[in-house]
């Protein structure tokens, strides 16, 4: 009974195996970047970006058709100048960055869905938008676990600046050169990120498995790490509640994947240790501070 | 221990935020070894002048020279408003940054470096709360850890912008105590302050601006009845024109 609910699917079709391990890839990198990003105060950012992506895979989308190579070549290139673009303006102009990322994200948006539907059907659209994790092949599982690895050891390299920048930028940007060099790796491995969610979960969603289970540990750990640590798993377990819902109720895979995050995090907000609703409203006997 | 520090130079300073200027036509310098107060009105352009002098604005006209000071040797401490006071990082961790110069990216600590991070814990009271996350700390504490990070920096010149908003008295009289142990070591020391009695009480040289400066020198002349109502007037008087005419330009 159990072995039929949580197992045999990932034992009898390969395609499921595939999902399940493209999910637990997307996890390690996604759980430290989405805990950054929030720590960053950065989450509108990787919504902004995620957008962007749309246009540049709709473009690859256009030369090759269903390539997955030229979709991410494009949603890279478009991502990364769209990340860019913002930043300068935001330095540069009296918009604040909030603003400036809404607006882009709103024409990367639009324009997106009109160049894969000049072209394509709206089957095709639906896949740009929500990605098919269960078509994820031999060909995508490596692009997003090189992805990951890529991810995971750049972390480590600039782990200590990325921290320090975090909590005190006057302090890196007057104690050591190239302050914002680390800013821009930083948001070039959200891209890159993004780009790797992207063929498993489509555009809109690929941001969803970086921010919820961050945001949700954020009421569970109080160390950078461990809030990583958690992310990481939640954004794992939600993929693999996620993935067998969809198999079992027979629902589309990312909106299941991501929804289940988005319960966590719900879960999180009322019942979390740290400053949630519960130690707001019914603070425990021991609890003081 | 502190080698010879170059004095500051401050060569006809002029900077803008979006063409409206904030500060003006500053000459002036900061002597090796001064323990300068930085006073004047709200919107005196006192911040402004720190953040130049450290780069984190950029310069209009004019020009900050600090010839012989690299960058890291310029200790700068930004309000604590600026600070994410919900980051998840622990007291230790903070006064470790202030190795930063010595360490960098990926340099590792040892015993020697561990033992200086212990000494200015111990140093500014905060003996047995380095594994405290700083968000458990109140603001005094928190300064307290923020100065424990200046005295690991170990730096010949260090800038104090408003080191004592909201922060008890206590706290106040504890840094202060810092500060004048800096300034026997031989460092230049420059605060943005508030209380002018206090200046007047511990600092041996200000600096009174009102988008332009006012005097500079002995803190006795500065602070004169005179100078401070001057001062109160420029920063009135640039409200009033800035309120009614945007077209004119600012009398220098």
């Amino acid at each position: 009974m159990i072995y039929d609910a949580l197992i045999s699917p990932f034992v009898d079709y390969g395609f499921m195996r595939r999902a399940l391990i493209a999910c637990f890839a997307l996890s390690l990198g996604g759980g430290p970047i989405g805990t950054l990003l929030v720590l960053r105060r950065m989450s509108l950012m990787g919504d902004a970006m995620s957008h962007a992506i749309l246009p540049g895979a709709a473009l690859g989308f256009l030369v090759a058709g269903l390539s997955l190579w030229a979709m991410s070549l494009g949603g890279l290139v478009v991502g990364l100048t769209v990340a860019l673009l913002a930043g300068l303006i935001s330095r540069t102009t009296a918009l604040r960055e909030d603003a400036s990322l809404a607006g882009f994200y709103l024409i990367s948006l639009a324009a997106g869905v009109l160049i894969v539907s000049t072209r394509g059907s709206n089957v095709d659209l639906l896949h740009v938008l929500f990605g098919t994790i269960l078509s994820v092949d031999a060909n995508a599982l490596l692009l997003v676990a090189s992805i990951t690895t890529v991810t995971l050891v750049a972390l480590a390299l600039i782990y200590r600046p990325l921290i320090a920048e975090s909590f005190d930028p006057a302090f890196l940007r007057t104690t050591a050169r190239g302050g914002s060099l680390y800013h821009i790796a930083f948001l070039v491995l959200v891209v890159v990120n993004l780009v790797a969610g992207f063929q498993a979960l489509g555009t809109l969603m690929a941001v969803g498995l970086m921010m919820l289970p961050a945001a949700a540990a954020r009421f569970w750990a109080r160390d950078v790490w461990s809030l990583a640590l958690l992310s990481t798993a939640l954004a794992f377990i939600a993929g693999l509640t996620g993935l067998l819902l969809s198999y079992h109720f027979n629902l589309p895979s990312g909106p299941a994947i991501i929804l289940t995050a988005g319960i966590f995090y719900l879960i999180s907000i009322a019942l979390g240790t740290q400053e949630s609703l519960r130690t707001r409203y019914f603070p425990s006997a021991h609890y003081h501070d | 221990m502190i080698g010879p520090v170059p004095a500051i130079e401050i060569d006809d300073l002029t900077i803008a935020y979006q063409r409206e200027p904030a500060l003006h036509h500053l000459t002036g310098r900061f002597e090796p070894g001064s323990l300068t107060a930085i006073v004047g009105p709200n919107g005196a352009g006192k911040s402004t002048l720190l953040k130049a002098i450290v780069g984190l604005v950029p310069v209009s006209e004019g020009k900050v020279i600090c010839a012989g000071l690299r960058q890291h040797r310029i200790a700068y401490l930004a309000q604590t408003a600026e600070i994410e006071r919900d980051f998840p990082i622990h007291v230790r961790d903070v006064v470790t940054m202030g190795l930063w110069h010595e360490i960098g990216v990926f340099g590792g600590m040892n015993r020697a470096r561990h033992a200086r991070v212990d000494a200015a814990l111990d140093a500014v009271g905060l003996a047995r709360h380095g594994e405290r996350p700083i968000g458990a700390l109140s603001a005094g504490q928190l300064q307290r850890v923020l100065f424990a990070r200046l005295l690991v920096q170990n730096a010949p010149v260090i800038l104090l912008d408003e080191p004592f908003a909201a922060i008890d008295e206590r706290t106040t009289a504890d840094l202060m105590a810092l500060i004048h142990q800096w300034h026997s070591e031989g460092r230049t020391v420059a605060a943005v302050l508030h209380d002018v009695a206090a200046v007047r009480d511990a600092f041996p040289q200000s600096l009174l601006l009102a988008r332009e400066p006012v005097a500079w020198g002995p803190t006795a002349e500065v602070l004169s009845a005179e100078n401070l109502q001057r001062a109160r007037y420029l920063s009135n008087s640039w409200h009033e024109l800035h309120h009614h005419s945007h077209d004119e330009g600012h009398p220098a």
